[in-house]
């Protein structure tokens, strides 16, 4: 009952940080938003005993990619304040029907009778061992993503500040 | 021996990246050419390549890696593909730093590729696609144009969004089987044991991510603009291979080998497929930039990939590979062209190139036989392929998709033949006085792709019996 509860409260705050996400109108505050909702996939991650799924969506999503778009941010020019009501009043009447889209989702999904999850997974220790042991090309993946990243982060930023200067 | 198709890369990667201060400009340019062509000539050898075991050192770093003609098309096209990205980069970058942060990051994208079409799991094929994707935006966004970085971030957030979506359809793969390898998941959705529809969503959600990073409709609002604002080796690279690997490979890998004959994932591979046909199709004739008309094309062509799949028959994944292969050539070899006159014009604008043809001979040429295969024009490779497209639906009873996928052609022929007359075809204007044909290291792989495109089309009926044969994965179908 207690494991219900805490899944629940994580989905319903995992819903309303992806809605802040898309809806904050500092891309800023969209960033911080979005590595809460990857925090957040980490966790769920976690629960369903796929650990290596998780540490690679913190490893990458919540800190590679969010480290990203801080990058790009400080490329960019903040809108005045009144350009922010105006970007908003607009994404009110573009995206007004979402909310109550997702609301009746919800229902529908409700409504439909999932099916008893199997038993069969293995358990926490096995899965982590299987992936910690047998998966090297994961690792390898892994790797070439950060050498990636460490490229972007020189490629876009670093040498962008030296240019300015 | 399949590991040195990550492992090598990689370790050229770190050794130029060490030393590359010492070395000329010359030296990352030949390690992409070398590693490229490597993969054309390996992909064509595979069979006859000894396994890992054979190998001391390689036997203990298997990972798992396998390979079959559906690999070898993909590492066929890659090397191809590659190549030509890195002749129109060496043309096209300005700097010498920028040049070799792209030989790097398309070793990367090589890596990312590589792995992606050699393995047989579900959360490797996430890892490696997103090896793919990261050196995707970093290389649509390495001149710091203000069209590119937004570009790149629109690639990036919709990336993110797809990332969701196969991570999530991994988590339930393993919830419910604790297993993601192809054949794990395709046993227990045979079998029916355990709980075949929970495991169907999962292999559902992780194809949504597909579609979005394939560019389907309604999920191609990215595409235009990475394609159109990334510098032109870039445009090439992706345009021919990246989005081919990222979503629709893993499309006919599921096809072939996880939800074989499934009817629910046919009727969405149906419709999402025609949506991009027509979708894409008139997107394409409203365009005035050539990238971006280029770039709904692909929207268009990828349709027919995927709604070949959608016949949900052997002679349809054979169609569906065919055609990627054509589409990786012919694209790439229209927008190495469309590098060439943006290197003479410094603009992509149709207006402005009017009668170009004329001054660029081979650029208008080779842009000719593309434009023909990609409409399906007889005797070019394009045209095979649409037919087996057109065969595998009628066969498999969907004449309707059938008749449509040969309307849009007609659209296709359209919009390529209004591409033409605007820019190549007339009298140039006196403004193009002064301009010459591009140089070479635009025009010889635009000539290459040219010929495998009439030489594919020509010798079709051979194609069969040859050593070439896997490029319909040996099926030895009739049609």
């Amino acid at each position: 009952m207690n494991d219900a509860i805490v899944e629940i409260a994580m989905l319903v705050t995992f819903v309303l940080m992806a809605l802040w996400a898309v809806l904050a109108t500092k891309l800023l505050r969209a960033v911080v938003a979005l590595a809460a909702t990857s925090v957040l996939v980490t966790l769920l991650l976690f629960r369903l005993d796929s650990p290596l799924a998780a540490v690679f969506e913190l490893s990458v999503c919540a800190g590679l990619v969010s480290a990203i778009f801080l990058g790009a941010i400080t490329l960019t020019q903040p809108e005045n304040e009144a350009e922010v009501a105006v970007s908003a009043k607009e994404r009110i009447r573009r995206y007004w029907y979402l909310p109550p889209l997702l609301l009746l989702l919800g229902v529908a999904l409700l409504q439909v009778a999932l099916p008893d999850v199997p038993t069969t997974a293995a358990a926490a220790d096995d899965v982590r061992k299987v992936l910690w042991t047998s998966r090297h090309l994961d690792l390898l993946g892994q790797i070439t993503v950060l050498v990636a990243g460490a490229f972007g982060v020189i490629v876009l930023f670093k040498e962008a500040r030296k240019n300015e200067r | 021996m399949l590991t040195l198709f990550v492992l090598v890369p990689l370790l050229v990667l770190l050794l130029l990246n060490i030393s590359w201060r010492a070395l000329p400009r010359i030296v990352p340019q030949a390690a992409v050419l070398v590693l490229g062509f490597a993969d054309v000539v390996f992909g064509l050898a595979l069979p006859t390549l000894p396994v890992n075991s054979e190998i001391p050192v390689l036997s203990e770093l298997h990972f798992g890696l396998v390979a079959d003609d559906l690999t070898r098309v993909f590492l066929v096209s890659i090397g191809l593909v590659i190549c030509a990205a890195a002749f129109v980069n060496q043309e096209s970058m300005t700097t010498e730093r920028a040049h070799r942060n792209f030989c790097s990051l398309l070793l990367v994208s090589l890596i990312g590729m590589n792995g992606a079409v050699l393995l047989s799991d579900f959360f490797s094929l996430y890892v490696f696609l997103e090896v793919t994707a990261i050196a995707s935006f970093i290389l649509i966004a390495i001149e710091r144009g203000i069209f590119a970085v937004e570009g790149a971030f629109r690639y990036l957030l919709l990336s993110a969004v797809a990332a969701m979506f196969m991570l999530t359809g991994v988590g339930l793969m393993v919830f419910t089987i604790g297993d993601t390898t192809f054949s794990a998941v395709h046993e227990s959705l045979t079998i029916a044991n355990g709980s075949p529809l929970l495991l169907k969503m999962a292999v559902g959600i992780f194809i949504i991510g597909l579609f979005i990073k394939g560019g389907l409709v309604p999920f191609h609002g990215w595409l235009p603009g990475a394609y159109s604002s990334a510098p032109p080796g870039v445009s090439v690279l992706l345009a021919g291979i990246v989005t081919k690997v990222s979503g629709i490979y893993a499309l006919v890998r599921i096809a072939q080998d996880v939800l074989v004959s499934d009817p629910s994932l046919s009727m969405i591979l149906l419709v999402a497929g025609s949506a991009s046909i027509v979708v894409g199709a008139i997107a394409a004739i409203g365009q005035s930039d050539l990238k971006r008309m280029l770039a709904y094309s692909s929207i268009s062509q990828v349709g027919y990939i995927v709604i070949a799949l959608g016949a949900g028959t052997e002679l349809g994944i054979v169609a569906a590979t065919f055609h990627l292969f054509n589409h990786a050539i012919f694209k790439s070899l229209l927008f190495v062209d469309s590098a060439s006159v943006e290197s003479r014009l410094g603009t992509t604008d149709m207006g402005k190139m009017g009668g170009i043809g004329a001054k660029m001979p081979w650029t208008g040429t080779t842009t000719g036989i593309a434009m023909l295969s990609a409409a399906g024009i007889p005797p070019f490779s394009g045209f095979w392929s649409k037919l087996l497209i057109v065969l595998a639906l009628w066969k498999a009873g969907r004449e309707g998709f059938a008749i449509l996928a040969v309307v849009a052609s007609v659209l296709t022929l359209g919009y390529f033949m209004v591409m033409q007359h605007r820019a190549f075809f007339g009298k140039p204007s006196t403004q193009l006085d002064s301009v010459k044909e591009a140089s070479a290291g635009y025009v010889v792989p635009a000539v290459v792709f040219a010929l495998i495109t009439v030489l594919t089309g020509v010798f079709f009926p051979l194609l069969k019996d040859s050593p070439l044969s896997f490029l319909l994965l040996n099926k030895g179908l009739s049609w």
